[in-house]
């Protein structure tokens, strides 16, 4: 499944964890030696209610071609409810992004207990060929605009 | 900033090294970043060679941050962070990153695993940059202990702490302690009488120097965190003077007023507005049921006040709120047996001689409401044949999905007692017998032996419509028999339901009030299924017995003393280290949007009037973030997950492309 043919289009995506559910599925889906698309690269926060939206937005700026954001399912979160309060912020965050002009399918919120390591491999799968389908998100990132910009002579804007 | 920073792959092996170039990816961190000042590969980062490796060049080169690429965190993260103490650099200063649950096992392709690694690796050399040394929290730890729910687990749990040297209070909500477990008759493999086996337990916790033992009680609020909680109890009001009271029982003896008892006898018998629940109950000491009794509604009788030989009632007695110092806290509040109604292809509840398994304990038991006789709902008939129907609630995607434990047992018990005392023909009705534990598997066989018949098949209906002769006046069972291969009508007298257990109807609000949660299936989680059943994951809280899954009496007993060992442990060493992740607001920056304020479930942030600005209390913070990232102004600092810890974390994820380079 991860052998990349030659000139395929390879989404390079970001994932945010939550360190009790979705980050210890990641784990499990390892240890079970499951095969999903590479194209995910995790990073580990405490709980999904830590992704700030401006994360989102870095990771976009700085080359994402999507990004993923996963926790415990609403009822089961280590913290009790913050993970309500990651969906009503991933609803605004989304319809934020749209009117900037992003496909609203480089963006998704996945819910994975610990012992989900199948779906979450799945879903990892799914979003990986769903971003491919949209191709390169063609938005250069902050340095390289402003070296454009300081190069053709305008203004930083 | 020119931070010094160690970087070390581990190979694990060929688990990591079998699928990554570990000596690519190392010779590539030393040469790509100016501020990596050492990159070395091992066979095996965690054993004490490798952990020398890290000491050495902290202690040589002056390192001031350390990444190491191999396992999960979760595995090895304190085992890195005690070599880094051990040289001397705060274990804080530390990252790490998964290349081998996130990529040597999950990719096949060798060049972009490889890829993926660097990029992992880069992400956590960013990051570890805007790490700041951090010192564990210190809390001291109440010796006091919370014990809620007195069935065997939260029993056995008591006896072992105050034996121990600590108090504990024991809460339960309903007026004697026992639980279930005081419902049954005998116990299986041993056939032992259950009340037997547990009033001595009972006794022992009533009479107990160490253990204040508060029934008729309920935890109503609950604040702080491990060591340090204030817990709000409940004890409502018994009507009855304790220190006066000696047990004697005339009030309920004279009390002219029966209400169904729903609760003990399951609704097969009454009991009086003046009762103990049960003649052995613990403490001895009656409850006026407010609600049924007729001085309470009306305003007449006093019936029981007019006998009672010491003066012992108390019509005006008000409910007493005390606030206990807790340190630790086991909640052992047990399950709820399924509502058979839910099954009306069963016919209970419509059918009257189909009745539950919790009903024909009641049956046998030589103090229930047949004096231990096996009648039909006539009160005379004794049935001649006798149909058990297992997994009702259970193993079904309709209901519950898991098994309950305990009703294959449970069911063949019932089979031994219903040929003991009606030798009636019994059959079984199963989908698979599991009798797993000591002398279970033996008990089947003596089961077997007594000839008792059993058909493997979910049956499918309980129904008094007669298609014969032979069949008027019986319940039909009509279940597709697999081992036969086709479709049987049996007619029975009685049909018994092994009911699933379930979690408590209110199982999730009480979680909630300890800060625990409830799995998708309703028990309480556990903070790991294999290796930590008894802990949660808020430190402090413990679960034992059937509230953290179904489970029979030794497996509830081996939990709660498993709870008491950890509760004690943690008394012993009288203060614990918390780990220091936590949100901090910088009050300068903060602009009293107050946004923060409703997002924290702990409590842990507030509002200062005279300062104007919001503030969290490093100790009940769990350090989850959310209300770092929702304050607008950033005067949240989240530590160990700083903003500027993540935004170059994701800067350097995305720094590595998918594949190499083609040259």
């Amino acid at each position: 499944m991860a052998e990349t043919e030659k000139n395929r289009f390879e989404p390079v995506i970001v994932g945010f964890t939550c360190n009790w559910c979705s980050y210890r599925a990641a784990d499990a889906a390892g240890m079970g030696r499951m095969k999903y698309a590479p194209n995910v690269r995790l990073i580990r926060l405490m709980c999904s209610g830590r992704t700030d939206p401006q994360f989102v937005l870095k990771a976009i700026a700085e080359g994402a071609d999507g990004v993923m954001i996963t926790g415990c399912h609403p009822g089961d979160c280590h913290y009790i409810d913050q993970n309500y309060k990651t969906m009503r912020r991933y609803e605004l965050l989304r319809r934020t992004l749209i009117q900037m002009g992003l496909e609203p399918g480089r963006l998704n919120l996945v819910w994975a207990s610990a012992a989900e390591s199948q779906i979450l491999a799945e879903e990892i799968s799914k979003f990986v060929e769903q971003v491919r389908a949209l191709g390169p998100l063609h938005w250069p990132k902050w340095e390289q605009a402003s070296a454009n910009e300081r190069a053709s002579g305008k203004e930083a804007a | 900033m020119s931070e010094k920073i160690g970087v070390y792959l581990c190979h694990c092996g060929s688990n990591i090294a079998g699928v990554v170039d570990v000596e690519e990816a190392s010779f590539w961190a030393q040469e790509t970043f100016p501020e990596v000042t050492v990159s070395r590969n091992y066979k095996f980062m965690c054993s004490s060679p490798g952990q020398e490796l890290i000491e050495k060049d902290i202690k040589e080169l002056g390192l001031t941050r350390v990444v190491v690429a191999a396992c999960s965190p979760h595995l090895h993260e304190p085992t890195f962070r005690g070599a880094c103490q051990r040289a001397g650099l705060n274990p804080f200063l530390f990252e790490m990153a998964s290349i081998r649950e996130q990529v040597s096992w999950v990719t096949t392709d060798k060049q972009i695993a490889t890829q993926k690694a660097k990029a992992l690796i880069e992400g956590a050399i960013k990051r570890v940059v805007y790490n700041e040394p951090l010192e564990p929290f210190i809390v001291k730890i109440d010796p006091n202990v919370l014990i809620v729910g007195g069935g065997v687990a939260g029993i056995q749990a008591a006896l072992e702490i105050a034996d121990s040297g600590s108090h504990v209070y024991l809460v339960e909500r309903e007026p004697s302690i026992g639980g279930h477990m005081a419902q049954f008759d005998k116990t299986f493999p041993t056939l032992d009488c259950s009340a037997c086996i547990l009033t001595p337990k009972m006794f022992a916790v009533g009479s107990h120097p160490n253990i204040t033992l508060l029934t008729w009680s309920e935890v109503e609020k609950v604040e702080g965190y491990v060591g340090n909680f204030t817990v709000q109890v409940r004890k409502r009001a018994r009507k009855i003077k304790e220190d006066l009271c000696t047990g004697c029982l005339v009030c309920q003896e004279k009390c002219p007023k029966k209400v169904v008892d729903n609760v003990f006898e399951v609704g097969l018998a009454n009991r009086k507005a003046v009762y103990v629940p049960f003649p052995q109950a613990v403490p001895k000491y009656p409850v006026i049921d407010t609600e049924n009794c007729t001085f309470f509604q009306k305003g007449k009788c006093k019936i029981c006040e007019h006998f009672c030989p010491t003066d012992a009632i108390d019509f005006a007695q008000e409910d007493q709120v005390l606030k206990l110092n807790i340190g630790n806290i086991l909640l052992a509040t047990g399950y709820d047996p399924f509502d058979c109604r839910r099954m009306p292809q069963y016919g209970y509840g419509v059918l009257p001689n189909v009745i539950t398994s919790l009903e024909f304990e009641r049956m046998t038991n030589a103090s229930g409401p047949t004096a231990g006789k096996v009648l039909l709902k006539d009160g005379k008939t004794v049935p001649t044949s006798i149909g058990i129907i297992h997994c009702v609630g259970s193993r079904d995607k309709n209901y519950n999905e898991y098994c309950s434990s305990i009703c294959c047992m449970q069911s063949l018990k019932f089979a031994h007692l219903a040929h003991e005392k009606t030798g009636a023909k019994v059959c079984n009705f199963y989908i698979d017998i599991r009798t797993p534990a000591k002398s279970y598997e033996e008990f089947y066989k003596r089961i077997q032996d007594e000839g008792t018949i059993f058909v493997r098949g979910k049956v499918g209906e309980v129904t008094n419509i007669a298609r014969s002769a032979e069949e008027e006046g019986k319940l039909i069972v009509q279940v597709f028999d697999t081992l036969l291969g086709m479709q049987r009508r049996i007619p029975v007298d009685m049909v018994i339901l092994s009911a699933a257990l379930e979690p408590r109807a209110d199982a999730k609000e009480v979680g909630k009030k300890f800060g625990i949660s409830c799995a998708a299936d309703g028990w309480l989680i556990e903070r790991h299924p294999k290796l930590d059943p008894v802990a949660t994951m808020t430190e402090g809280v413990y679960i034992a017995g059937c509230a953290q899954g179904p489970k029979d009496i030794p497996a509830s007993v081996a939990q709660g003393a498993a709870a008491a060992a950890r509760i004690i442990g943690r008394i012993q060493q009288g203060q614990m280290a918390l780990e220091p992740v936590r949100a901090n607001v910088i009050e300068d920056r903060c602009s009293a949007c107050r946004t923060c304020n409703d997002l924290c479930p702990f409590s842990a942030i507030t509002f200062d009037m005279d300062k104007e600005v919001s503030l969290v209390n490093p100790a009940l913070c769990q350090g989850c973030g959310t209300c770092v990232a929702a304050c607008p102004a950033g005067a949240i600092i989240g530590t160990h997950f700083s903003d500027e810890q993540i935004m170059a974390q994701i800067k350097g994820l995305l720094e590595v492309p998918f594949a190499p380079m083609q040259p």
